[in-house]
């Protein structure tokens, strides 16, 4: 019975490899390894014949040996936390051996931020600032995109707006945020929103002039079975507007996405929030022989992180959207 | 309420602002629809015929005159006046199910319960046939399966009158057939008052009470209305061979190919004479 599964499995599985011609194999796997060894090859051979204050570029092969050295210091950071909190735990065992009612608390460790608890931070702070983004911009576009005097109004604005830098909003928002955002306990550091406003203010607009546009490209015909029906106003934005411009939203929420996560090193830099952008920027003062090596790392792990986050929201978008076809890379 | 005035249009005119002045695309519309009567309007591509549906519609609302539902002015949309759509308008992310309850829910959220809205749905969808379908998304169905929800769906919401737009002009010609066999039923069980758009000489007199034929725009009209007297239920094999049937059918042919050719459409004089101007090149803008 199992063998017969097995052959079938097995049958299964040539039948795919069948499909797949040396030509697809070649276009799909073979040429981005040529590339990616060229890649490496040309900067290997580049690096060392570019001179800094801090010696030659590194090469691939000191990249890979630093983020072997991140990756290390991170473990024995975990290493020494876990010993930390574990030789707290005995203690206060030990004392409450003695006296059952003592009250015994557990200090968190505060050690060293690593690279990988940099990682984290970055994309929390990234996550935030697009949330941000995503809950302003998409009903305001729906409003826009209803009313054609409101866009006539707010176009300009946007257009102007649209193109500006982050580095150019960040003395302002940090400033506001300075003068606004004042209490004795805050939840969240100042440099944290700042980062956070930073990244919303420049990265909500692909997403509301898409989800404008969504909401202008709403078929006639569908809107005159809103009319005829008499839905309410809200019933027609819920089961008729929003729906249809779903698609295009969700275009304008990767863009916005992909420039949150682009805004957000620069804004850690200059805002001194924890994340990447600091990462790289101490690195930078740092100035020891490692550090080229290790921003590079960090370049790199952008990079793929970039990556991620735009596949993870083509997911969702094919998960949530109705209209399969837009949903491609 | 007399009968014969159910629906009313009176003297309705419909001008549309272009380029340098107005395109007088109506003039001086008027017909009276008696409840229960199946009528046709047919004519050729730009004479106004949607306008007309629109009007009645509430879409769009006539320059002059107006349009009366037993004995009230129609100044909006509303699902006592359902329409069909040429392009059937479902809504693309819901099944056909949802798409006619969210029209049921519009129209009976407070007289209906809840079971009986979601009876109400399916008997509709059965009433087309397409009770088997219900699940399933407008792009899984074929373009007559399409149509007969969005017919479903104007049923649904019980109008006084049914507005088609051409409701079977993308169909190919089997599909055709089929779907004006299922409409004749419906409106013989139903007894519901009915106006449809077609281009379809053969359609027009298959189904209808009356045939109502525009003039060429601009400044479309009703030229000549022709009551069609053939026995109901009308089979289409039989009528192949009745001479009234081909009788009803010339008359309307020669209307469409011999009074009203398009091509050498000539400009048409000002009925009202209220100073309304067409300048020569507007003439030629007469489409869609």
């Amino acid at each position: 019975m199992s063998q017969s599964i097995q052959t079938h499995a097995m049958a299964r599985v040539r039948h795919y490899a069948a499909q797949i011609t040396p030509d697809q194999l070649l276009r799909s796997l073979g040429l981005p390894i040529v590339g990616i060894m060229a890649f490496l090859l040309l900067w290997s051979l580049a690096a060392p014949n570019v001179v800094t204050s801090l010696g030659t570029l590194p090469g691939p092969a000191d990249v890979w040996e630093q983020s072997g050295n991140l990756w290390a210091d991170y473990r024995e950071e975990q290493q020494r936390a876990a010993e930390f909190i574990a030789m707290q735990e005995e203690r206060n065992a030990r004392i409450l051996e003695q006296n059952p009612d003592a009250e015994v608390r557990i200090r968190p460790y505060s050690g060293a931020t690593t690279f990988v608890d940099q990682i984290w931070t970055s994309l929390g702070t990234v996550m935030a600032g697009f949330l941000l983004a995503t809950l302003f911009a998409v009903p305001l576009g729906i409003l826009v995109g209803l009313n054609q005097h409101l866009y006539a109004a707010v176009n300009p604005i946007i257009q102007v707006f649209k193109p500006v830098s982050p580095l150019a909003w960040l003395p302002i928002v940090t400033l506001v945020v300075s003068a606004t955002y004042v209490s004795d306990d805050p939840m969240f550091s100042r440099s944290f929103v700042t980062s956070v406003v930073t990244v919303s203010l420049c990265s909500l607009w692909p997403t509301l002039i898409n989800t404008i546009m969504g909401v202008n490209s709403v078929s006639q015909d569908l809107k005159n079975v809103s009319q005829v029906l008499r839905l309410p106003f809200l019933t027609h934005v819920w089961k008729v507007v929003l729906p249809s411009s779903i698609p295009m939203i969700f275009t304008g929420m990767r863009l916005s996405l992909g420039i949150a996560w682009m805004v957000l090193i620069a804004a850690e830099m200059l805002a001194q929030n924890p994340g990447l952008g600091k990462f790289v920027w101490d690195e930078f003062q740092n100035g020891s022989s490692n550090s080229l090596s290790r921003i590079m790392v960090a370049v790199i792990v952008i990079g793929f992180i970039g990556l991620l986050l735009d596949r993870a929201m083509l997911v969702l978008q094919k998960t949530l959207s109705w209209d399969k076809s837009t949903a491609t890379h | 309420m007399s009968k014969h005035n159910h629906l009313e249009l009176s003297s309705v005119s419909m001008s549309f602002p272009v380029k340098g002045g107005e395109f007088l695309a109506l003039d001086n519309v008027n017909l009276k629809i008696a409840e229960g009567e199946f009528v046709s309007l047919i004519g050729h591509s730009g004479c106004g015929k949607s306008t007309v549906l629109n009007i009645v519609a509430g879409l769009l609302e006539a320059s002059r005159g107006g349009c009366l539902l037993d004995g009230k002015e129609v100044r909006e949309p509303g699902p006592e006046r359902a329409v069909v759509f040429q392009n059937h308008s479902l809504m693309p992310w819901l099944s056909a199910y949802e798409n006619v309850e969210l029209a049921v829910r519009q129209v009976f959220r407070k007289s209906m319960t809840r079971q009986q809205r979601r009876e109400w749905v399916h008997h509709n969808l059965e009433l087309v046939h397409m009770g088997h379908a219900a699940e399933k998304r407008p792009d899984e169905l074929s373009g007559g399966m399409r149509q007969r929800v969005g017919i479903a769906r104007a049923l649904a919401m019980q109008p006084k009158v049914l507005l088609m737009d051409e409701p079977f002009g993308a169909l190919d010609a089997l599909t055709r057939a089929h779907l004006q066999d299922s409409l004749m039923e419906i409106q013989r069980d139903l007894n519901s008052t009915v106006i449809m758009i077609t281009h379809d000489v053969d359609e027009a007199v298959l189904l209808s009470d009356r045939i109502v034929m525009m003039t060429n725009g601009p400044a479309a009209t009703i030229g000549e209305v022709l009551p069609v007297n053939l026995p109901r239920p009308r089979d289409r094999v039989a009528l192949a061979d009745c001479p009234d049937y081909n009788q009803c059918r010339h008359a309307v042919l020669s209307f469409l190919y011999e009074k009203q050719k398009k091509v050498e459409t000539l400009p048409r004089k000002q009925s009202s004479g209220e100073g309304q101007e067409t300048s020569p090149s507007l003439r030629k803008t007469a489409n869609g």
